[in-house]
């Protein structure tokens, strides 16, 4: 079937739109490099003195390590958590499982306002706002949804004789566990612990409300100097976020395709 | 030991972790929220009468509603062409649209808003820009209004649009549309006849999550509005952080929750939540 006119007015327009979500963001680098102290288009002139301030300040430094030591710890916990939990729902096999798992679903569905309400009222009489295991601990309960559902798509794919054949074979659950379900399912929480890292890393609605000066993420500090508008190292620390981005984007895409592959090789 | 394992599938004690957790540390002040908005300041559903009693409150509900509503046509109308757009074209060029959409929806919420805010400002490119070309004379306001917010709503959301529109239109059978063409319509009668119909499930899914998820959106409207659209989200956490009532807080989280599960359990009728939020993790 040959394209009409209307198909290919179409597909112009989906580049379009495609290029209008993309493009918008890389104002910053423009942005990043004017040689003036204020927010300003660079006319002419370029200078590196915002991305110099943004990794000699010893403020953007340490929310740089910050944000890296709660998005790493939240990370680690989230998968662990997430793959057991995984794991586990998809053993049982009941009609409660569809269940528990939309209930576990939750912290990832309800808005994070609500959340951000939820974690203020919890860590507020715990003693632990403005602290790294509040913070990480709040990270953790929003992220481990996010390992549930990469680690299920993953086992979705893993054929349950070959559990059988493990456990038929003498080898005791652990063992099954560590050398059969674990290996075929490493897409899955690789996938997963990104993800979490992600959302940790760039949480900033839940983090505006349990921290306050001792942990100042870099989410955190970039909210302060947009709302505050002069400060061009914020366009720095966004081209730094950008480049991030990207290559945590490479990443997962890599991990997409060997998974795929690992598919493909199992037929 | 045994005799427990028996009963429980020892399936569960693997799920006890994350589930002890969230019962503890999620569900358990939640619980304590909902119950706030009925005895904070005082016991009753003196919160509630609120809305029908305070104006302000009336006009932020109003203002949340449109905007979320105006969002979701918008984000669902372009996510449909896109999705269209993709779902139909040549495998190498699918992949490259897929890899800029999923770009977009990887980087930051912060970068983006920032990015607008740079864009639509009163001296920023977009004003300078058609200054320079004559388009207009004196700067248009973008920003600190709701078209700003808009905006940045809109294209915050078009890839949640088109992830569960993509994941309809990808189950439709092409032989359903040939047939149709082959029976004598034309592509414009397939499309409104055949295609439309089998996509209300996407159409639907897509614009629900997307309501959803701005029915709650803070970042965006609190930067871009600059204090004057005032949303729900936003005045939750005025009332916690600067006013300090917690009542009325609790009773504008109540009512967004009560909203957000409904339309999630309307939506689980048109597809299975987890094809959504998994992001094409198909299960």
């Amino acid at each position: 079937m040959k394209p009409g006119l209307f198909d290919r007015l179409n597909r112009v327009g989906a580049w379009m739109v495609l290029l209008f979500l993309v493009l918008p963001a890389l104002i910053a680098i423009p942005v990043s490099l004017t040689p003036k102290r204020f927010l300003s288009m660079p006319e002419g002139e370029y200078s590196l003195r915002h991305f110099r301030h943004l990794f000699t300040s010893p403020d953007w430094l340490s929310s740089f390590a910050q944000s890296g030591i709660i998005a790493a710890s939240t990370a680690i916990l989230a998968t662990t958590l997430g793959t057991l939990c995984a794991i586990g729902l998809w053993r049982v096999t009941s009609r409660n499982t569809e269940i528990v798992r939309a209930f576990l679903l939750l912290p990832l569905i309800i808005p994070q306002i609500i959340s951000a309400m939820v974690f203020y009222r919890l860590l507020v009489p715990m003693g632990l706002i403005d602290s790294y295991p509040g913070l990480i601990l709040a990270h953790t309960v929003l992220a481990t949804p996010l390992v549930l559902i990469t680690v299920s798509a993953s086992l979705a794919n893993f054929d349950p004789r070959l559990e059988q054949a493990s456990r038929n074979l003498g080898a005791s659950n652990w063992t099954t566990m560590r050398r059969v379900i674990l290996p075929s399912v490493k897409p899955g929480v690789y996938a997963g612990a990104l993800f979490a890292f992600i959302l940790s890393w760039d949480e900033i609605v839940v983090t505006l409300f349990i921290s306050k000066f001792n942990v100042y993420t870099l989410p955190r500090r970039m909210w302060n100097g947009i709302r505050e508008n002069t400060d061009p190292t914020v366009a720095a620390a966004a081209v730094v976020l950008i480049a991030i981005t990207l290559i945590a984007f490479a990443i997962s895409a890599v991990i997409a395709r060997r998974r795929a592959q690992g598919a493909a090789s199992k037929d | 030991m045994q005799a427990l394992t028996r009963y429980i599938s020892p399936g569960w004690l693997l799920v006890a972790p994350f589930f002890l957790l969230v019962v503890a540390f999620y569900l358990g002040p939640l619980v304590n929220i909902l119950w706030l908005s009925l005895t904070d300041p005082e016991p009753g559903l003196g919160n509630y009468r609120m809305l029908t009693e305070s104006d302000a409150l009336a006009r932020i509900l109003w203002t949340t509603l449109r905007i979320c509503a105006i969002t979701t046509v918008f984000s669902v109308v372009i996510g449909y062409c896109l999705a269209y757009a993709m779902v139909h074209a040549h495998q190498k060029s699918q992949n490259w649209m897929l890899t800029l959409l999923l770009i977009s929806f990887w980087i930051s919420v912060l970068v983006r808003t920032f990015a607008w805010l740079m864009l639509l400002g009163h001296n920023g490119v977009v004003n300078s820009g058609m200054e320079a070309i004559g388009l207009i004379d004196r700067p248009v306001r973008f920003m600190r209004n709701e078209l700003g917010v808009l905006i940045g709503m809109v294209h915050y959301m078009i890839p949640y649009a088109v992830l569960p529109l993509m994941a309809n239109m990808q189950t439709l059978d092409p032989r359903v549309m040939a047939a149709s063409r082959n029976l004598g319509a034309n592509g414009v009668q397939t499309f409104r006849r055949i295609y439309l119909p089998l996509t209300i499930p996407g159409i639907v899914a897509s614009s629900l999550l997307v309501f959803i998820l701005s029915l709650g959106f803070y970042v965006t409207p609190a930067i871009l509005g600059g204090g004057r659209v005032l949303m729900v989200a936003e005045y939750i956490s005025v009332q916690l952080l600067v006013t300090l009532r917690w009542g009325t807080a609790a009773m504008l989280g109540t009512l967004m929750l009560i909203g957000v599960l409904a339309l999630l359990w309307i939506m689980s009728r048109f597809m299975r939540l987890t094809t959504v939020f998994g992001g094409g993790a198909t299960r």
